[in-house]
């Protein structure tokens, strides 16, 4: 295992594993029906300014009320 | 039983510390020792006094660190800046070098403190701050490893900071650029880095939002790949472990590569993705409306994340670096110029519907100038890496006027911006105490860059110009001082420059203050709701 050997991986399966995995993103992000859940994520930063939201216990520290989860 | 363990952390780095300095064999190494037994007494004590104390509710989030961070962005931005101005009078008056201040705050010296206080204290700490706030917000939960892992970043940061400054001044440095510090620094900040991962990523396991929000996945890589570069870069044997010298592992051009590589994708990581990741959370919160395009955001992400790595080849075009190293580096470097813009387009276009704001909101005003600006350096940047521009414009100050459009541009703009956001919502103030000074600070802002940027065109392309003239026997017109004598109205302006936009900093930080200390706390409901901690 020297350089060379290195170097041939790297400018042959590994470029083309990158470009492939690269490829497999864009289309991932440009697939049909990916709209809904990406208005759903852009919209995050509008949710929870305040405070975290429940982790499930009920209503403890009354976190439940106006979290604010349904905007 | 944590608290008995931090403790007995802390003592023991207290005393090793102590022993390091005394065995110490050159003085910075001994001053930085003597900072970290300092250190670890102050947070023993600190420790030791609140152990036992309640914990803090899951059910708010801990912005204490924040706020924090949010004063020491603004401290070191200032001092930063201050030691800019400093430097650069002292390059149009060499007088300023004093001869009394020789060997400690000469330019050489006081140099590399501007580069590294500007872009590890002002954006480092802006970096770690924003990325709390937002990843607390966007996950909907509290920051991973209770109080202890968010103070632990926070003052490691400050105490690497003073470390690393008061080595460069006494002469500990590894002569890398922007990777100046000498090795016991880096392990520093290896220690306090790998925990800032760790914190971050807890805070994302730990999410009630089934979605990773965009901002956070520029975060995160801007922290691993600084960990990867961070490590890679300062791979070095330490001469004496009681002695701050030591020698870098590669050498030659393996090493120039090795540092080049480092040294663009700091800019592409730490200046570029992490604001970005600023840019992604507060535009659309100060233009009260989501992304443009979350699907382009994504493209955006993963292009910049593939191309950046590859252009680091383009600082080191016609050295012994092969040739084949140095055109990839410029065709990658080019092909960079289209998810730059991708992502400038997706930032602007966030306030379509919404433009009329920039009259109204200097805030939104200076984000989108920020955007504005990372658009024209990234268009720079390109167009600087081709060979035939590179062989003018490389060694002149045109690399230091595109550096600077886009420091002082793109981060120092949206870093103003996020802390003109951030300081009500965090102190729950209703507003800021003056939007008349934020007009002033964003007009003394971009006026200062705009001679900045211009005079250092002017002078780059002229002294590009004149070291290659040559007269028709072939013999080199300039001599190197010619060019010095003629650059020297251009730094006054670039001087002037700086000092305005320091006066727009001061004037930040008293609005800042001001917005704290004079303005009504807001109304009872919203107090209610932003916990003070």
């Amino acid at each position: 295992m020297d350089y060379h050997i290195f170097r041939e991986f790297a400018d042959s399966w590994a470029a083309l594993a990158m470009l492939l995995v690269f490829v497999g993103a864009v289309v991932f992000a440009l697939r049909p029906g990916s709209r809904r859940v990406h208005d759903d994520t852009a919209s995050i930063p509008f949710r929870h300014d305040d405070k975290p939201a429940c982790s499930g216990g009920g209503c403890k520290d009354g976190c439940c009320k106006d979290d604010g989860a349904t905007l | 039983m944590w608290d008995y363990i931090k403790l007995i952390a802390l003592g023991l780095v207290a005393v090793l510390a102590a022993i390091a300095a005394n065995y110490a064999r050159d003085l910075p190494y001994m001053v930085n020792a003597i900072e970290i037994m300092l250190a670890a007494a102050i947070a023993f004590i600190w420790v030791l006094r609140t152990m036992g104390g309640p914990k803090p509710s899951e059910s708010e989030y801990f912005d204490g660190v924040i706020r924090a961070g949010v004063i020491a962005t603004v401290f070191w931005g200032i001092v930063g800046f201050l030691v800019a101005v400093i430097i650069a009078f002292q390059l149009a008056f060499p007088a300023l070098n004093f001869e009394w201040a020789q060997g400690y705050l000469n330019f050489g010296k006081l140099r590399p403190l501007h580069t590294s206080a500007v872009i590890f204290a002002f954006g480092g700490n802006a970096l770690i701050a924003t990325s709390f706030y937002v990843v607390q917000r966007t996950s909907a939960a509290r920051l991973f490893g209770g109080t202890a892992f968010g103070w632990f970043v926070f003052w490691g940061w400050q105490l690497i900071i003073v470390t690393a400054a008061s080595g460069y001044i006494l002469g500990a440095t590894q002569s890398q650029e922007y990777a100046e510090m000498e090795w016991h620094v880096d392990w520093l900040i290896t220690i306090v880095w790998v925990t800032y991962l760790i914190t971050f990523l807890g805070t994302i396991f730990k999410r009630k939002e089934p979605h990773i929000y965009v901002a956070n996945w520029f975060y995160l890589s801007f922290i691993v790949t600084i960990a990867m570069l961070h490590v890679v870069n300062n791979l070095a044997i330490p001469v004496s472990i009681f002695g701050s010298k030591s020698v870098q592992v590669f050498s030659g051009v393996q090493n120039a590569m090795t540092q080049w590589w480092y040294g663009h994708n700091a800019v592409g990581f730490f200046l570029t993705a992490g604001f970005l990741g600023m840019m992604y959370y507060f535009v659309p919160k100060q233009a009260e409306r989501p992304v443009y395009s979350y699907k382009l955001s994504i493209v955006h992400f993963w292009a910049l994340i593939f191309l950046y790595i590859w252009a680091g080849p383009h600082h080191l075009h016609y050295t012994a670096l092969p040739d084949w190293a140095s055109t990839l580096g410029m065709v990658m470097s080019v092909i960079l110029w289209m998810p730059s813009w991708g992502g400038m387009i997706n930032g602007l276009m966030t306030l379509s519907g919404a433009w009329d704001k920039l009259r109204t909101d200097p805030v939104i005003r200076m984000m989108v100038v920020s955007v504005g600006f990372y658009g024209m350096s990234t268009f720079e940047g390109p167009m600087m890496s081709i060979k035939a521009v590179n062989s003018l414009s490389h060694y002149t100050d045109w690399t230091i006027g595109h550096v600077h459009s886009g420091a002082l541009g793109w981060n120092g703009m949206i870093t103003f911006g996020a802390l003109y956001f951030l300081v009500p919502k965090l102190w729950s103030r209703e507003r800021l105490y003056s939007t008349k000074l934020v007009s002033w600070h964003f007009w003394l802002a971009t006026i200062g860059i705009v001679l900045y940027a211009a005079s250092m065109w002017v002078t780059g392309i002229m002294e590009g110009l004149m070291w290659r003239e040559v007269d028709s026997q072939g013999f080199l017109v300039n001599a190197f001082a010619d060019t010095v004598a003629a650059k020297h109205p251009m730094y006054v302006v670039r001087g002037l420059g700086g000092v305005m936009y320091l006066t727009g900093a001061c004037i930040m930080a008293y609005n800042l203050w001001a917005t704290v200390a004079k303005q009504p706390r807001a109304a009872a409901a919203s107090v209610a709701a932003v916990p003070a901690e």
